[in-house]
């Protein structure tokens, strides 16, 4: 089933959750709701559901205007960050809790019932623990509970509200492709709210990237990733290297220095702001070379599959300003770097941003 | 079972008292434990032994024709009464302000949760007060309410009522806190999965709550069949018909007769036994629940 959000607005006092966001949610799509903290993505979802309302704005589910029903005849499956299974009920009554409160004549037979529960613990890979208390399960197996009694009650979408953020790396990376597999059989409109990039990237088929209420992105995780379309989105995305300069023909000057730009759309003499992630940016040693940033070495992380150098710029105007570069361990055993050494900082790509405007103060 | 009825339980820490390095000398120990016994004794131990023995002194067969006298059985049952009325009432306001002020935002919260304490701050002979100023003859109402052949200051009415204000906080009071620690996910988890307002309740909220709430009725329950303050105001002293267990241990005392007044007060004093005997179970099953939880 579909999800469209249409204009939703929703302050909490003088603070601005949610500022006429519009998005559209395909059926059979998997879809990352990613941004920091306070971005407003879980009020979204919470809006999506029911749980919240908006002060203004409609959401559509299967092109029909839900906003006025009830949570419960929305049909949605939910998934807490803190799981919120029923304590005092097993596990298998807290997966059968949603057929067990259907009205009397929508009620399946208790063997039905049983059946259903049954094949949803085997679909989580948790028949074994069906007599268990939630407070005797681990973070991942609790939040696989959670999952299956979403899925109980055959909700038309699945709502999961940073549903790792609770658990440690390693069953977080585990459950993330998990979730993946899970969608993929059984292909569930499903919106999943998080705000760890890596996770947004992996397991969403696409993702919407937000910021203070806003939605600043939308696409493939290779498209938000490759072509970012604000600077906010270009450095939530990743480690990034931020050069402020003024176009000059072909060139970016920054200081004293200049680097190479291909085509731009920015006229000579714009003052921009360039990203660059870090392995787009090269080391050269030799200074004399005429482009590039010159930078000071400051240390050589040689660890794992590709090194990493920290360097600060020794331009007049942006001293101190920190950059982080990413090399293959052949090109760095190349380089034979120095602590403290000069170098020149060469970028392969390089994306320019007009500087933002000045955020617009809002009148209380 | 939650953290917040966990904090009633203390919690023992043997290796605290075990080691030698945070132990204090044998004669600061002996002091401390000597002096807290002997507190214990002085003001605790001695009265309730002195209100058996002063009920027994002239023997079995005084004390249980004390207790059989019309006047005092009729106290009994009018405690009985009251009480039976009184906390099922508060038992219901508890848990609909506690449910209130724990799940919903609103205006005036602050203020609510203020005035659920009023019965605590306020002293229970000016709570009794205010009831004959409202429904006395010359009270607010009462010209009203005698108009329509009402009459509550000295009936059973009135004496409910004086009850019901005194021991409203306790149910509410444990309450409270308890489900804010537990906060509403779960009753939002009913809720998308389909479940009715009173299914919410009944099937998660309330088996969340039930060992705070059970000890808050024990506790509501033990305050109303001893009031006294509120009580006295409100209910004339009329004998067989409005005079409680407590009122009616006062009047046999002002009248010299120990042996009847100690028999009555004996009773209540067996009362408060039973309650903290039920308390400390109501503890201890909890505990038993928490621990079941939390071990695998």
């Amino acid at each position: 089933m579909s999800i469209h959000v249409q204009n939703i607005a929703k302050r909490f006092g003088h603070f601005v959750a949610l500022d006429n966001v519009t998005l559209d949610f395909p059926t059979g799509e998997l879809v990352g709701l990613l941004g920091p903290s306070g971005c407003g993505k879980t009020t979204l979802l919470r809006i999506i559901a029911g749980l919240e309302s908006a002060d203004s704005g409609q959401v559509f589910l299967e092109g029909e205007d839900a906003s006025a029903a009830h949570v419960r005849e929305r049909q949605v499956g939910f998934v807490f960050q803190h799981y919120a299974l029923f304590r005092h009920m097993t596990v298998f009554d807290n997966v059968a809790f949603g057929l067990r409160v259907k009205p009397r004549g929508q009620r399946p037979a208790a063997d039905k019932i049983r059946q259903r529960v049954s094949e949803l613990l085997d679909l989580v890979q948790l028949n074994a623990l069906a007599n268990r208390y939630p407070t005797q399960l681990s973070g991942g197996q609790r939040q696989r509970i959670a999952l299956a009694r979403a899925l109980a009650v055959e909700p038309r979408v699945l709502l999961l509200d940073e549903p790792f953020g609770a658990l440690d790396a390693k069953v977080r990376k585990e459950l993330r492709r998990w979730l993946r597999t899970l969608h993929d059989a059984l292909h569930i409109t499903s919106i999943f709210v998080t705000h760890d990039q890596e996770e947004a990237l992996e397991v969403s088929d696409r993702v919407a990237v937000m910021n203070q209420g806003r939605v600043e992105q939308i696409g493939t995780p290779a498209q938000v990733y490759e072509h970012p379309a604000t600077p906010f989105v270009y450095s939530f995305l990743g480690a990034v290297n931020l050069f402020h300069g003024r176009v000059q023909g072909p060139h970016l000057q920054v200081g004293a220095d200049q680097v190479r730009l291909d085509h731009h759309g920015f006229e000579t003499g714009a003052e921009t702001l360039g990203f660059v992630r870090p392995h787009e940016l090269d080391i050269v040693t030799d200074l004399s070379e005429r482009s590039g940033i010159e930078a000071r070495v400051e240390r050589v992380l040689a660890l794992g599959a590709t090194a990493r150098v920290e360097l600060t710029s020794v331009g007049h105007d942006q001293t101190g300003r920190f950059f982080e570069v990413e090399l293959s361990h052949e090109r760095m055993a190349a380089l034979r770097l120095d602590t403290g050494q000069r170098v020149r900082l060469q970028p392969a790509r390089i994306r320019l941003f007009a500087p933002e405007a000045p955020p617009v103060e809002l009148t209380a | 079972m939650s953290a917040v009825v966990a904090t009633h339980w203390t919690v023992h820490s043997r290796r605290f008292e075990t080691s030698a390095a945070t132990r204090e000398p044998a004669w600061v120990r002996g002091m401390l434990i000597a002096l807290a016994l002997a507190f214990f004794a002085l003001f605790l131990l001695l009265p309730l032994v002195t209100v058996f023995a002063e009920a027994l002194r002239k023997g079995w067969g005084v004390y249980f024709a004390a207790l059989a006298e019309p006047d005092t059985r009729s106290a009994i049952f009018l405690t009985l009464l009251v009480t039976a009325i009184a906390v099922p009432l508060n038992l219901v306001f508890g848990v609909a302000a506690a449910w209130a002020i724990a799940k919903f935002d609103f205006r005036g919260k602050q203020l609510l949760t203020t005035l659920i304490d009023l019965p605590f701050s306020v002293s229970p002979v000016v709570a009794g007060l205010c009831f004959v100023l409202l429904f006395g003859a010359q009270g607010w109402f009462g010209p009203w309410l005698a108009d329509h052949g009402v009459r509550i200051i000295f009936t059973v009415p009135a004496l409910v009522l004086a009850t019901i204000f005194v021991t409203f906080p306790f149910v509410a009071r444990e309450l409270i806190p308890l489900m804010e620690a537990q906060g509403q996910e779960e009753e939002e988890a009913a809720i998308v999965l389909g479940a009715s307002g009173w299914k919410t309740f009944w099937y998660v909220t309330l088996p969340n709550i039930k060992w705070g709430l059970i000890y808050g009725v024990i506790l509501c329950n033990a305050r109303a069949m001893g009031e006294f303050g509120a009580v006295s105001v409100v209910s004339g002293h009329i004998r067989g018909r409005t005079n409680t267990l407590p009122l009616h241990v006062e009047i046999l005392y002002n009248e010299y007769n120990f042996a009847a007044a100690f028999a009555a007060a004996s009773l209540l004093a067996l009362l408060a036994l039973l309650t903290l005997v039920l308390k400390s179970l109501v503890e201890w099953q909890g505990r038993q629940q928490m621990n079941a939880g939390q071990q695998l």
